[in-house]
């Protein structure tokens, strides 16, 4: 059984369509990298996955259930499915410990000390365990991506959405950010990533969905997609984002 | 027989500094909690919520304090049946006053805080009461310590007002002692310079804080 079941998705802001008849599947494990060009989707996509944005048509089923449409319900689900934002969204007036171990004491009641525990735990898995005690504004871009995903680690999420995550960073900042999507994915996690770094996609992703016009253009194994490209869209979008200087 | 403004008369004026501090206190506190739940309702999503906070807020806005204070004062009179003590009027009509300054000077705060960080604390997931307390509140308040401070110096100063209803604080103290005096031009130079010590340091303290927030957000202003 698939984790998260998309079926004939269909989104609208006022009369635009954003997605329309998205149909995707994502298996327990599976990383699936979202490219395509800005406007195409992929980010409202990500956002309807855990609530963010409500869906006009179609349905999302995770781990079996539907998405819930009462507030309560979709707190529930989010327990279980992580996003973190193209800029980092940290809370500036925590320290990176208490950024981290908001969800678990609120929202899982753990006791202080247990919510401790795995702030330190994911702080390793992002090598940021030093920066405990910091403020996100004492951080780096790069760091305060890396303690985002830490913070929706300590959830222990069963998906992990992640939304342009590289995009806000300075390109030299990229690179630790990507080591660590890499790790996280080498681990077993199920991920979906809407991404621009197309060398990470390309070495790390199972499956790669190119979105274009709101509808799921092509899918696939990147090596395939990347070698042959089946539509001109995508032949296009490939090659405007490998030789941006042409 | 007049008698001269000299030192009882003085002391009966520093007296009554401590009827207006009293006031501003009590209607900034109670201001405070009434401004915080109208902040809350302004920026709530619920439509019926957000009206009612709207329409109070605009009529005391949009209203002279005074017709508010007289409002309240007869309106108690005719409530109780009997003419009443000048203090729950002054200290209700206040309150009211505060609470819809404060909670639009909150609401400004509570809006300021980008629409991210809200989400963020929705994805943890937090419920909105925790949102606001964990998340939003603490940024907020920070936003809006120096209006707030500005406003409460406009509070001690606008005090004054409850003389009119024979409410004896500061101001009253000093009209009472040109009454006996005939002195009005050294009587109310001394009312003007108490409250001056009063509300001076707290526009310093509202100018020193927005600088400490300014220099902790990264903004350069020329003074």
């Amino acid at each position: 059984m698939p984790l998260l079941a998309l079926d004939g998705i269909r989104k609208r802001f006022g009369t635009h369509v954003v997605l329309d008849d998205v149909s995707l599947t994502v298996e327990p494990g599976e990383v699936v990298a979202v490219i395509g060009r800005s406007g195409s989707g992929k980010t409202t996509l990500l956002r309807c996955i855990n609530g963010l944005e409500t869906i006009d048509e179609g349905s999302i089923v995770f781990a079996g259930k539907p998405l819930p449409k009462d507030a309560a319900a979709l707190r529930e689900l989010r327990r279980e499915i992580g996003i973190v934002f193209q800029s980092y969204n940290l809370f500036p007036h925590h320290s990176v410990e208490r950024n981290i171990t908001l969800g678990p004491t609120i929202t899982n009641k753990l006791p202080l000390e247990e919510a401790q525990k795995i702030a330190l735990e994911v702080l390793r898995e992002v090598g940021l365990e030093d920066k405990l005690h910091a403020y996100p504004a004492q951080l780096s871009g790069g760091q305060q991506q890396r303690v985002a995903i830490a913070r929706a680690l300590a959830m222990h999420p069963r998906l992990m959405l992640f939304d342009e995550i590289t995009s806000a960073l300075d390109p030299e900042l990229v690179g630790e950010v990507v080591k660590v999507l890499e790790r996280l994915a080498t681990s077993g996690r199920t991920m979906v990533l809407v991404t621009h770094e197309m060398g990470f996609a390309r070495r790390t992703a199972d499956t790669l969905v190119f979105m274009h016009q709101g509808k799921v253009w092509e899918k696939g194994p990147p090596r395939e997609l990347f070698a042959a490209p089946k539509t001109k869209e995508l032949e296009s979008f490939i090659r405007a984002v490998l030789e941006p200087n042409d | 027989m007049s008698r001269d403004f000299d030192w009882p008369e003085f002391l009966f004026v520093l007296g009554a500094v401590r009827w207006t501090v009293l006031l501003s206190l009590i209607a900034f506190v109670g201001g405070g909690i009434g401004g915080l739940i109208l902040a809350i309702m302004r920026t709530s999503s619920i439509r019926a919520l957000r009206w009612i906070s709207a329409a109070y807020i605009g009529l005391i806005q949009s209203t002279p304090l005074l017709m508010q204070l007289f409002l309240v004062f007869y309106g108690l009179a005719v409530i109780s049946g009997v003419r009443i003590d000048p203090w729950p009027a002054v200290t209700l009509a206040f309150t009211m006053y505060a609470a819809a300054f404060l909670g639009e000077i909150w609401r400004g705060a509570i809006q300021a805080i980008p629409r991210q960080q809200w989400e963020a604390a929705a994805a943890l997931p937090l419920a909105p009461a925790a949102q606001l307390m964990h998340v939003i509140l603490p940024q907020a308040f920070r936003i809006a310590i120096p209006p707030t401070v500005g406003f409460l110096v406009q509070l001690i100063k606008g005090t004054s007002i409850a003389s009119i209803i024979g409410f004896v604080e500061l101001t009253r103290a000093g009209q009472l002692m040109v009454n006996v005096t005939f002195q009005p031009m050294i009587v109310y130079p001394v009312v003007a310079a108490l409250y001056f010590a009063l509300c001076w340091p707290m526009s310093m303290l509202a100018l020193r804080l927005e600088r400490r927030i300014d220099a902790a957000l990264g903004i350069r202003r020329h003074t």
